[in-house]
């Protein structure tokens, strides 16, 4: 096989990797720009995703796409659940507050389904069955077909509600001036909620992407991937929608060539020192604005 | 007396909004002077310009003939710029005495071992740091609640507190954004007593941001009028608030 | 005076805490299994008091506390094993327990410079990420002994040491008590309530973030060494993610800027899973619920009142007063 072919092939890894990183990544931004907190519990959804559909495919027998259906309704509902008992009673209080209640609510996630499924990994065979094909030397997985397909039809569709539907205009007039969306008669609490729910929606469909990727359940699967994506919506600018897509595909890129040419076990360093840079050199990230604080 | 503060051309835009442009400002030592104008016209962004909270894009602030721009507010600050805010910012969980002291930062001074160890030196400043505190709040009558949380003042002492916090600093200039809003005719009354009280026991240079017409004619000695960000007249209070332009830009036509 | 008594009254305290161990110990009356809790009793007083540095005073969120606590364990170990033939015991743990510190420490500038500048969350993601790292660096290099983790370090902070363990104890918490109430710990705490304010009154904002912030590095990299020379060995699992949770549990369950409450939550959070043993399971869960109960209720329209009726007293008395 060529270098070149080599490469190629990286690069597709990567792009699989990068484009769950930037479904969940979009989560991460829609919340900040709305919420204006970091939902550390995101990730967590992932998870929650992830064991869900097991319980359906595996447990419950359901056919592989009412599974997803169902996983995708559960963590929509769970986001919203989450932000109704968990954050909505803390707006008024410090972000600090905020930020313990929300690991709070991750570590809740995580330590429920460590005593539902235990702590022994469960292997879960990829629901995902597709051949590979081969274009012109270069392999590529049925999986990395699928996964692209997938989030390129999700980032459609995000777009399309965010810019064609009231409550998408709702969305945009919340996260930029809560207030004047209010006095404009947008239900505040309601897109809320939307936000939270299209959000961990997402997170779902990621999740269901990454465990056919992963294919073992672990309670704290959800926590790299949701880390690794929120360095991708600040890379690409914390609160911007293209960016989160944007930030997320490099970082997968990134990773896949770090893990292929550098080593394996150094690739989350190497992710992280991206966020050290980016903070450092543009803490805006690559297509957020720069917020002008009002003193 | 001799010119403090002397801005000339200063401006700055935000992407493509030009909020402050070409504003000139001659004070002199000594003076009570005040920038009004409609809202939105600039008068914070201006002040937080002088300050540091955000670097000018164009233009120079001298202050005793050294340059301001490009400092850090903490900087500025020592220099000899102090300031309140229009939404009042105090130190919400620490005492009406500790909100003093922590302005006295960088006046009553020792090191970090001293800190740690609770050396000699740490009691003999302590002590130096309280009595100036007090000294301070009893000027404006606070020093009974000297223990109290600085959330639980009521607002007007809140703003007081505020005023007293910004003179810890022992500045040459002071800068006060709106010290009147929200408050009733008699809060302004007393306020108005409070500033000439500062005059005369800080020998301070006020420069303020004010809506109160009363309050502005009443005690500044000079104007400044911003609209839309550029400097539409300045001059003596009944100069200026007879300037046919200044009504139009307060009134419309 | 005020503060004499005070003084006197918390020296008597750590006397009367020391002598009551001391008996206990010497007395035979403990069991084996408490004998061997009362060094990590100590160690979690010194990463919660550390901890609440950062996050009662500072305001800001560090999830990362274990893993500069397991920077100074090792380096602070490996040298405790190096010496150990060389060097007599005290002075050999004296010196590890600084370069412990001083290893932590420097982690701690390397972090919080680039991120203490920042406005907003970033500290708390930066600190987690940083300490995933940490943990496969630990499990990956061999001088560390990897994940089977570094053995034969030397038993030199168990509870035969008590009286070194416990002076480090105090000198810790004695520190940070000092130091909050202090210039500098005003500035923190200014810094933490406003910090445009802050800057406005002429604080040195990123410089006493940082400050703030390695100090606790320091004493939890100092905390790790005594950890490592109490066990024998340390493992990179230790340090995990859910170490860092459990002593930002300590700090908030103590009250958020309160030291003699996180070391109240330190000594019962440590004793408590070794006395119950059956509600292992539920432990981390437990947890879990107390952090997000523990916020709502801080800032619940319950205790809003409560405290302004506590403050409407005051004000009367005070008026009553005047």
């Amino acid at each position: 096989m060529s270098l070149i072919n080599a490469i190629l092939e990286q690069l597709l890894n990567g792009l699989r990797t990068g484009s769950i990183y930037a479904l969940i990544a979009l989560g991460y931004t829609m919340v900040y720009g709305i919420a204006k907190m970091i939902n550390f519990a995101h990730g967590d959804i992932i998870m929650v995703g992830a064991y869900t559909l097991y319980v359906c495919v595996s447990l419950l027998h359901l056919h592989p796409i009412l599974a997803v259906v169902i996983t995708i309704l559960v963590c929509a509902l769970l986001g919203v659940v989450i932000e109704k008992i968990a954050y909505k009673p803390l707006r008024q209080a410090p972000p600090l507050a905020v930020l313990i209640t929300a690991i709070g609510v991750s570590y809740l996630l995580q330590n429920l389904a460590l005593l539902i499924f235990k702590a022994t990994p469960i292997p879960f065979a990829s629901i995902i069955k597709v051949p590979s094909i081969k274009i012109g030397g270069v392999h590529v997985s049925g999986l990395t077909i699928v996964t692209l397909i997938v989030t390129t039809i999700s980032m459609i569709l995000l777009t399309l509600f965010i810019n064609k539907t009231k409550a998408g205009r709702a969305m945009r007039a919340v996260s930029e001036d809560k207030g004047a969306a209010e006095l404009m008669g947008v239900n505040v609490n309601q897109t809320i909620s939307i936000t939270f729910a299209v959000g961990s929606a997402l997170a779902a469909v990621a999740g269901v992407l990454f465990i056919a990727q992963y294919e073992t359940l672990l309670p704290t699967l959800g926590a790299l991937p949701g880390i690794k994506a929120f360095v991708a919506a600040v890379l690409g600018g914390i609160g911007s929608i293209p960016g989160a897509m944007l930030g997320g595909l490099i970082l997968g890129i990134i990773e896949s060539l770090a893990k292929a040419y550098i080593s394996t076990q150094l690739s989350d360093a190497i992710v992280f020192s991206v966020l050290v840079i980016v903070l450092l050199v543009k803490p805006s990230g690559l297509l957020g604005k720069m917020k002008i604080e009002k003193v | 007396m001799g010119v403090l503060l002397e801005v000339k051309n200063l401006g700055i835009s935000f992407g493509g909004l030009r909020a402050v442009d070409g504003l000139n400002m001659t004070i002199n030592e000594g003076a009570l002077v005040g920038l009004i104008g409609p809202n939105g016209a600039g008068k914070t962004t201006a002040f937080n310009m002088l300050t540091g909270v955000y670097r000018p894009t164009d233009g120079t602030i001298m202050l005793d003939g050294k340059s301001l721009v490009g400092k850090k507010p903490a900087e500025i600050c020592q220099e000899g710029v102090a300031r309140t805010f229009q939404n009042i910012r105090l130190f919400t969980q620490m005492s009406v005495l500790d909100n003093v002291k922590a302005a006295l930062h960088n006046s009553i001074k020792y090191n970090l071992a001293t800190s740690f160890l609770h050396l000699p030196a740490y009691f003999a400043k302590e002590k130096e740091m309280d009595e100036e505190a007090l000294k301070i709040l009893k000027i404006f009558e606070l020093d009974s609640f000297a223990d109290t949380n600085a959330s639980n003042l009521p607002y007007g002492k809140q703003r007081k507190l505020e005023i007293a916090r910004a003179l810890a600093t022992n500045p040459k200039l002071l800068l006060l954004d709106e010290p009147a809003a929200g408050m009733n005719p008699n809060e302004t009354k007393e306020l108005m007593d409070t500033i000439e009280l500062i005059r005369k026991e800080f020998k301070v240079t006020i420069l303020l941001i004010e809506h109160d017409m009363k309050l502005v004619s009443g005690i500044c000695e000079y104007l400044y009028v911003l609209n839309f960000g550029t400097e539409l007249a300045h001059g003596t209070p009944s100069e200026v608030l007879n300037d046919p332009r200044v009504v139009k830009a307060y009134l419309g036509e | 005076m005020k503060i004499d008594k005070k003084i006197i009254v918390n020296a008597l305290i750590a006397l009367v805490v020391y002598a009551a161990v001391m008996g206990l110990v010497k007395g035979g009356v403990l069991s084996r299994q408490m004998m061997s809790l009362i060094t990590p009793v100590c160690v979690y007083v010194m990463m919660s008091v550390s901890l609440s540095l950062v996050v009662g005073f500072l305001g800001e969120l560090s999830l990362g506390h274990a893993a500069f606590m397991s920077i100074g364990a090792y380096t602070g170990c490996l040298f405790l094993i190096a010496t150990k033939d060389i060097l007599p015991v005290l002075v050999s743990l004296l010196l590890a327990v600084f370069i412990g510190g001083v290893a932590a420490a420097l982690l701690g500038v390397i972090i919080g410079i680039p991120v203490l500048r920042l406005k907003g969350d970033y500290l708390a993601i930066v600190t987690l990420g940083f300490g995933e790292i940490i943990k496969s660096v630990f499990n990956s290099l061999k001088i560390t002994g990897g994940a089977k983790g570094l053995s034969k370090i030397p038993l030199v902070a168990t509870y035969k040491n008590f009286t070194f363990v416990f002076i480090l104890m105090l000198l810790v918490i004695l520190l940070v008590s000092h130091l909050v109430n202090s210039r500098h710990g005003r500035a923190v705490c200014a810094i933490r309530d406003n910090y445009i304010a802050a800057e406005a009154v002429g604080i040195p904002v990123s410089r006493y973030k940082i400050l703030a912030f390695v100090i606790a590095a320091f004493m939890a990299g100092m905390a790790g060494v005594i950890y490592g020379a109490n066990l024998g060995i340390l493992k990179p699992a230790n340090f995990d993610y859910n170490a860092s949770i459990e002593i930002l549990v300590m700090v908030v369950l103590g009250g958020m800027g309160s030291i003699k409450g996180s070391i109240i939550a330190a000594v019962i959070l440590t004793l408590l899973p070794e006395l119950l043993r059956g509600a292992s399971d539920y432990r981390m869960l437990i947890y879990a619920i107390a952090l997000i109960a523990m916020m709502l209720f801080n800032n619940s329209s319950f205790k809003r009142n409560l405290t302004e009726k506590r403050n409407l007293q005051q004000a009367e008395k005070l008026s009553k007063e005047v």
